[in-house]
């Protein structure tokens, strides 16, 4: 196997385990939301930011897997 | 009444099935069609190499370019050439890129003032005098050139320029129609802005930084927010060709940087002290975390960057990987689905714009809160 196939499989584990958290994290705000839909924005903004910051460590796999 | 409502509400449901079943099939067919196309295709151009290449073209589109390239017709490339601007040991040479009459390969030479110039992959290499040719060492560096101080007028400092008049236009537009109207209601271009900005200040830069501090903020969030959006929008537009200028890292390294200046400078003794000697912890704890919380702070910038960098590229790459299937398979039946899906990644796209725009707007106001909090134990 060549190093862009080995950097390839990497990124998609990268995205495997973004996604879950990405999913982690919007299971979660839609639980609170149906809960307390009053602070429904402050929820929204929150889980933006968490998706954002779980996101940047999956953009981190496409980066190396780009380099190689 | 009832009766006829649910007959018609079952009568759209089932043509709702059954559109949707014919879609499938339909998609079904066209896979393997394609997949069929392949093969055989794949069998003919075996032999033969020169076929379409769609890891250079889609690189092409995502780098910066010396020319605005519009369009190829009859193999011939129709663009628009900007200024190079060099700055050698003999001091400084200009000309226009349209004298490397749209050469790549460092085929073409130009010379100027003596000096002779190349474009090399979007490169410009000063060549040593008697070599026609660059050589270059396993390292990827010349060895018979050297690259001069490139300040040239590259397709993405073009499209910044026009991002900064169109903003300059809302902007001015707006202010002025506020200077017009007596009772500071938004009118014309004004509603417009209003929200956007209202917006900025209620949901990013109060709650992220505070009631009492965050008006020295606002003009760079703002800036920032509207820059990176307006940015985002006209890399999507394709007769731009796609200007990637916020998927280029040397841009967002350099707003990354304006954030990390601001945290930086902005920050009191609270935050510093919460780095160098972190309060309320025993000794051995302060000096273990110390390194910690010192490369926190230039992650924080680096995350900026990439965030900005890699979500825009990636989503130019899918595009364009998207649209190369048509040419990859070598087939028009999978022409649709390609326009089909890249269409559906172009409207998220679209969203992705606003979204990454307010993303690093409001990090950018989380650094900057952080940094200028008060002690509260």
């Amino acid at each position: 196997m060549t190093i862009t196939g080995i950097a390839a499989i990497g990124a998609g584990i990268a995205v495997i385990g973004a996604g879950m958290g990405i999913g982690k994290i919007g299971e979660s705000a839609m639980n609170a939301m149906a809960r307390q839909p009053e602070i429904q924005g402050k929820l929204q903004t929150s889980a933006l930011i968490l998706a954002a910051f779980v996101e940047a460590v999956a953009l981190f796999g496409v980066v190396a897997s780009l380099i190689v | 009444m009832c009766t006829f409502a649910r007959n018609l509400e079952q009568g759209i449901f089932k043509l709702f099935i059954m559109t949707l079943n014919t879609l499938r099939a339909v998609l079904f067919l066209v896979f393997s069609v394609a997949v069929t196309n392949f093969g055989f295709a794949s069998q003919d151009n075996e032999d033969q190499d020169k076929g379409f290449n769609a890891k250079e073209m889609i690189m092409h589109h995502v780098k910066d370019a010396h020319e605005f390239h519009i369009v190829d017709w009859d193999n011939k490339p129709i663009s628009i050439p900007l200024p190079i601007i060099l700055f050698t040991d003999n001091g400084l040479t200009t000309f226009m890129s349209s004298e490397f009459h749209h050469d790549d390969s460092g085929t073409h030479i130009v010379e100027k003032n003596g000096e002779r110039f190349v474009k090399y992959h979007e490169k410009i290499y000063q060549l040593e005098s008697g070599v026609d040719t660059l050589t270059f060492d396993e390292e990827l560096h010349p060895t018979n050139a050297k690259l001069p101080l490139d300040f040239s007028i590259t397709k993405n400092v073009f499209m910044m320029w026009v991002s900064v008049l169109v903003i300059l236009l809302i902007f001015i537009s707006a202010a002025s129609k506020y200077k017009k109207s007596n009772n500071f209601m938004p009118r014309g271009i004004a509603s417009f802005v209003e929200p956007l900005v209202v917006f900025i200040r209620d949901e990013v830069a109060i709650p992220m930084i505070g009631e009492k501090k965050y008006r020295r903020y606002m003009p760079f969030l703002l800036s920032v927010f509207f820059f990176i959006w307006v940015n985002n929008i006209f890399g999507l537009i394709p007769i731009l060709n796609g200007a990637n200028v916020s998927g280029n890292i040397a841009f967002t390294v350099s707003l990354a940087f304006f954030t990390f200046i601001i945290t930086s400078f902005s920050g009191n003794k609270n935050y510093w002290k919460h780095i160098f000697w972190m309060p309320g912890v025993p000794v051995p704890m302060k000096i273990f975390l110390m390194p910690i919380e010192i490369v926190g702070m230039f992650v924080k910038p680096i995350s900026l960057t990439i965030r900005l960098f890699a979500n825009i590229t990636a989503g130019h790459i899918i595009i364009l990987s998207l649209m190369s299937l048509i040419f990859i398979f070598e087939s028009v039946a999978i022409a649709p689905v390609s326009v089909g899906f890249s269409l559906f990644i172009l409207i998220i796209e679209i969203v992705v714009t606003a979204i990454q725009a307010y993303i690093f707007t409001v990090l950018s106001a989380l650094y900057i809160g952080t940094a200028t909090e008060e002690e509260h134990h």
